[in-house]
């Protein structure tokens, strides 16, 4: 299985994801933001953490017109597995290739902290090895993760199953003290129409070493590449 | 030629940042400020001289970039 890495200017948890996408099997390239291909080949393209260009404008909005970009869209269109974390999840809502918006944290603090997430559906590329409504202890590390989106998109996100992960305690309960950013919904992470795209604020990425606490987040990155057959 | 584009919030959309400076400016003993919304103001020098290229290349800045039309609503003056 070959990743993508997206790297802009700003982005810095690039390293992380570049290191639990190897540990999980894959074959990880990065890939600078003014390239218009993705390298031949490409299962899964990964939008990594970070700042892009220093959060100027709106979170994501210059990074989610860059060049690659255009690469990335085509990609997803063909059915291609893409994954945005935190600033990636901005990126991805600031291109169109999801929908709604990540605002300020409704208490306006940057919140940086282990957080459960509850896992929606466990039938998808991204989330085959957890089990549905497992809760995951992950990380979170933002300032605008504040999931936003008009009604109509809320119900068909609802509707649809779309929604991948919502912030809960630590036995999958979705309560309001888990929210801390404020999201509608709880929503903390949520699939394209197709399921091939996610767009999360936590960092699984964070927490794939027992070192550092915790293993949770390799469930997302050996999903992944257990949904491709192994090269001879 | 020059323009001003503003990008504002639309109605109904959660100002966290607004609300924060009306609280600020009540605590700050200002009077009469009966809400606050925060946007933002870009000054863009053109090209053109000619009026209606100016408007289509503002236009195609908001659409594309300045505003996220999800959210936010943007108004455009040609001085």
């Amino acid at each position: 299985m070959k990743s993508a890495v997206i790297v802009f200017p700003g982005s810095n948890r690039e390293g992380d994801v570049v290191r639990a996408l190897k540990m999980a099997g894959s074959q990880v390239e990065k890939v600078w933001h003014a390239e218009t291909e993705l390298p031949k080949g490409t299962d899964l393209v990964v939008l990594p953490g970070g700042f892009s260009y220093g959060d100027y404008l709106r979170c994501g909005a210059i990074a989610g017109r860059a060049a690659a970009m255009d690469a990335v869209r085509a990609h997803a269109a063909r059915g291609g597995l893409v994954l945005g974390i935190c600033n990636g999840f901005q990126i991805l809502c600031e291109s169109g290739l999801l929908p709604g918006i990540l605002m300020r944290n409704a208490n306006l603090k940057f919140i940086c902290h282990r957080q459960f997430l509850r896992v929606e559906r466990n039938d998808t590329a991204f989330t085959r090895n957890y089990a549905k409504g497992q809760a995951i202890d992950v990380c979170v590390a933002h300032g605008e993760g504040n999931y936003t989106a008009d009604e109509e998109t809320l119900k068909r996100l609802e509707g649809e199953g779309l929604v991948a992960f919502r912030y809960a305690d630590a036995q999958g309960h979705i309560t309001q003290d888990a929210n801390r950013n404020g999201s509608m919904n709880s929503i903390a992470g949520i699939y394209s129409e197709k399921l091939n795209v996610l767009g999360m604020m936590p960092h699984p990425e964070n927490l794939v070493e027992s070192l550092v606490g915790g293993t949770d987040g390799r469930g997302l990155f050996e999903s992944l590449v257990s949904s491709f057959p192994k090269a001879a | 030629m020059k323009a001003r584009v503003t990008v504002t919030l639309k109605n109904g959309v959660l100002d966290p940042q607004g609300k924060a400076i009306e609280g600020a400016l009540k605590s700050l003993g200002v009077e009469g400020i009966a809400g606050v919304r925060q946007g933002k103001v870009f000054d863009i020098e053109l090209e053109t001289a000619d009026r209606a290229q100016a408007e289509a290349s503002l236009k195609a800045a908001c659409e594309k970039l300045l505003a996220n039309t999800v959210i936010e609503n943007y108004r455009v003056e040609i001085a």
